[in-house]
């Protein structure tokens, strides 16, 4: 063995080498007050180490980013873990970073003859903020996305080439499979590679100069090998405990893909940039600038003078007192952004919004999981055409001009204004019974009493049209077996699977009831009260009893998604409204994958995982 | 032992303490000139890529788009004279460096029909930093998530002065054909108190 080494160091020099590194005079003895600088180094080699064998995993296109980092967090086994300790260790970093920048400045390590060595600290300081803003992108879910979308966005405040500068960064005019590549290249190559120069330096430039001791009489000397390094093991130990902790309990989340379509409401920066985006509130109109960048780039200006305002007397006061300030704004503003979103009176709408990401992110899983999986068209086509999800806002904006959903516009928001029906619960038993029962009333017919079409008031054309006048005759003198009948009869033809099976023997009394208008075939006026008076209808292809005059919609299928597209698309068909009609027809609207989606919304046909939790 | 050897008696620091040859300045500069020229040709191959998104012009849209650039956004019947403003995508072909999405959303617009006149459309963009501004219909404004910008929904001025919005919502041109409701869409500059159009 020492032959050995005796060689390799004839040709290397490498004892040398080891000894100058590790037998590092300390005055004043090993302290902790030491370990920042270490824990840093330990963080960057984790983030390192992590960051490649998340490479291996990882593809950066519009299409793939986020599906790539779904699969490593969900499907890889210990993708999880991975994935969480890059989130967090970056997260520490940032801490860290704080810390030792504060502990240098307090022990005035800052000062001649380290001014170059402080420089390039906060050289590494940019690189390492770098890392982390291009980070946020990658996983490309609505979070990352739009807050990097407003982050990339105010660099184009800068003075004559900020919006060049952008679309270099953006690598086009929209965000895209240009902004992914180049915001990795960035993030896995360029920024580590200097970081990798700038910490070598920084570090020689440290050992050129010796460690600042604090106090140097605090203790005998030390040497940094063995003393100082258990200490620096141990903060450490410390550090990837801590991050251990937040990915086993806490998790990197993954949000619901990225979709340019889809505005996220709650779109902030990484907490420890939120100062800065409370910062951009205080400036209005073309001021933005001085929030965004002169003042940030001012008090950066002040930390990197502090070498020299420490010759001044009280300079080193100053600068304390400076760091402080700074620290204690930083604060502020950090709780005062929180304060605002969760407490303040828009908190709710922020709430309201980062609810929201949540369900579409645990729906896209669901979707995935329980689905057929992640096709070429990537997770957002997943979402997109899921009725569930994009159902609501399709009825918010097609359809809420005149209908309710259960008393609101679809999405939850307020609808007052209603001038047609309650679409809510559409063809369910309830739904079907109230309108059997009472085709006028509030849920029904009764709101078209304020609305107009083609600039004519419908007035009273429904809420006391055919149908509310039979209901206003009839409906009494039935049974309530013949009107579940009826209703149970009608919901067998619209083909639902969400509505639980159809009682069959019920389903044929209520065919009686539909044609002879009773189940009591002498029941007194039974036959002006059946609904074949108005109503055509034909099953398996065969016309039910002797068609009458039937001004009323024909039912046959009723609520299946042919017949539902039928009287979307022709409401004013003769076999529909007719001449009465009053809803504008629903062609050319939307796309053809809209109405779709719309159809199946409406009838609630949408993947729905049973006992899940 | 080898390693308690003088560190300055090596072969390594034998060659730097014996006196320097004499330098000469052509072979000097010679030295320079190749050097740069060596590392100017892929540098050069590099920027010159990196820079294409500056250079590069747009794929005209064929996604539906008249002669004048308009979409078709919405049709006019679902709008209410002197209602609130509502929420329309605004579909065209989109181009993402290599692929290309048929009829995809690329933007949003607001669109509000005064009780009599042109309806107007607004980008839902903030000039601010660019988050997408919610209609409020409880405060009759809009609002932005974002930094609390706020603006009126009958011009899209700015109605809260504290707004850090340097302008009022974009609006873009309109046109109305056959019942629908065609929009110029364009997004403009954040931060600039007049509109630059984003080219
Ligand atoms: S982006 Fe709207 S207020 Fe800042």
């Amino acid at each position: 063995m020492n032959t050995f080494l005796n060689w390799l160091d004839n040709r290397t020099g490498i004892r040398a080498t080891v000894h100058e590194a590790l037998f590092e005079r300390i005055p004043g003895g090993a302290r902790w007050r030491y370990v920042w600088g270490s824990t840093l180094v330990f963080a960057f080699s984790v983030q390192v180490i992590t960051g490649l064998f998340l490479w291996m995993a990882y593809s950066p296109s519009s299409l793939t980013a986020w599906e790539s980092v779904y699969f490593i967090t969900y499907d890889m086994q210990f993708g999880w873990l991975l994935r969480g300790l890059h989130h967090f260790m970056a997260q520490a970093m940032v801490v860290l970073l704080a810390i030792h920048l504060m502990q240098v400045i307090i022990d005035g390590a800052y000062k001649a003859p380290r001014e170059v060595n402080f420089w390039l600290g906060l050289i590494l300081m940019q690189i390492v903020l770098g890392l982390s803003l291009t980070g946020y992108l990658l996983p490309w879910d609505q979070k990352g996305f739009w807050a990097t979308n407003v982050a990339t966005k105010l660099m184009t405040l800068v003075p004559v080439v900020g919006t060049k500068l952008q679309r270099l960064v953006v690598g086009g005019p929209t965000y895209g499979h240009h902004t992914l590549t180049r915001f990795f290249a960035m993030h896995a190559g360029v920024l580590p590679g200097l970081l990798i120069a700038f910490l070598a330096l920084h570090i020689a430039v440290f050992r050129r100069h010796g460690i600042k001791a604090a106090d140097p009489l605090h203790k005998k000397d030390a040497m940094f090998w063995p003393d100082q390094v258990l200490k620096d093991a141990v903060a450490c130990l410390g550090v990837l405990l801590v991050v251990l902790l937040l990915t086993i309990f806490v998790g990197a989340e993954l949000g619901a893909p990225a979709d340019p379509s889809q505005a996220y409401a709650a779109a902030r920066p990484e907490w420890y940039f939120l100062f800065l985006f409370q910062f951009l509130k205080y400036f209005p109109g073309e001021t933005e600038i001085w929030g965004a960048l002169i003042i940030p780039g001012i008090m950066f200006g002040v930390l990197a003078l502090m070498p020299f305002l420490a010759k001044w007397k009280l300079g080193h006061r100053f600068n304390i007192a400076y760091m402080v300030i700074v620290l204690c704004g930083i604060g502020y503003l950090t709780a005062q952004a929180w304060h605002e979103d969760n407490r303040g009176p828009k908190s709710a709408d922020y709430h309201r919004a980062v609810a929201d990401a949540q369900t579409r992110a645990e729906r896209v899983r669901e979707l995935i999981e329980y689905g057929e999986g992640i096709s070429e068209k990537g997770g957002r086509a997943l979402l997109r055409s899921d009725p569930k999800t994009a159902g609501p806002d399709l009825f918010k904006r097609n359809c809420a001009v005149c209908h309710s959903f259960d008393g609101h516009d679809g999405t939850g928001g307020p609808q007052e204004k209603a001038t047609a029906s309650d679409l809510g619960g559409f063809g369910s038993r309830d739904w079907l019974k109230g309108f059997v029962v009472e085709p006028g009333g509030p849920k029904y017919f009764g709101p078209t009493a304020n609305g107009s079409f083609n600039g004519k008031p419908i007035a009273d054309t429904f809420s006391n049209g055919a149908m509310a006048r039979w209901a206003k005759e009839h409906a009494g003198k039935m049974s309530s077996e013949e009107i579940a009948a009826v209703v149970e009869f009608l919901l067998s033809q619209g083909d639902r699977t969400d509505l639980g099976p159809v009682d069959a023997d019920l389903a044929a009394k209520g065919r009686e009831v539909f044609e002879l208008g009773s189940l009591d075939a002498n029941a007194e006026g039974a036959e002006s009260r059946a609904c074949l008076q108005c109503h055509e209808m034909v099953i398996d292809g065969a016309p039910l009893g002797t068609q009458g005059l039937a001004p009323g919609p024909d039912l046959s299928r009723y609520g299946s998604e042919a017949w539902l597209r039928d009287f979307l698309l022709n409401p004013d068909a003769p076999h529909n409204y007719g001449d009465r009609n009053a809803m504008p027809s629903y062609k050319d609207r939307m796309t053809e994958a809209e109405f779709n989606i719309l159809l199946k919304w409406l009838r609630r046909q949408w993947l729905e995982v049973k006992g899940k939790k | 032992m080898e390693h308690d050897k003088k560190p300055d008696s090596g072969p390594v620091q034998d060659f730097l303490n014996a006196e320097e040859p004499r330098r000469d300045f052509f072979t000097q500069a010679a030295a320079v000139v190749t050097g740069a020229a060596l590392g100017v040709v892929p540098l050069f191959a590099g920027l010159a890529v990196f820079t294409d998104p500056l250079r590069k012009r747009e794929r005209k849209s064929e996604g539906g788009a008249d002669a004048d650039g308009f979409l078709k956004v919405a049709p006019l019947d679902g709008l209410l004279k002197g209602g609130e403003p509502r929420r329309y995508e605004v579909i065209d072909d989109r181009t993402d460096a290599w692929n290309l999405f048929p009829r995809e959303a690329v933007g949003a617009v607001y669109l509000v029909r005064p009780v009599d006149g042109l309806v107007k459309a607004f980008n839902v963009k903030c000039p601010h930093a660019g988050c997408s501004v919610d209609f409020k219909a409880e405060n009759a404004c809009f609002q932005c998530p974002c930094h609390d910008s706020s603006f009126k929904p009958n011009d899209g001025l700015i109605a809260n002065p504290n707004s850090p919005s340097p302008r009022g919502l974009d609006e873009l041109e309109v046109k109305e054909v056959d019942g629908m409701v065609w929009v110029k869409y364009q997004e403009f500059q954040p931060g600039t108190s007049h509109k630059v159009p984003e080219a």
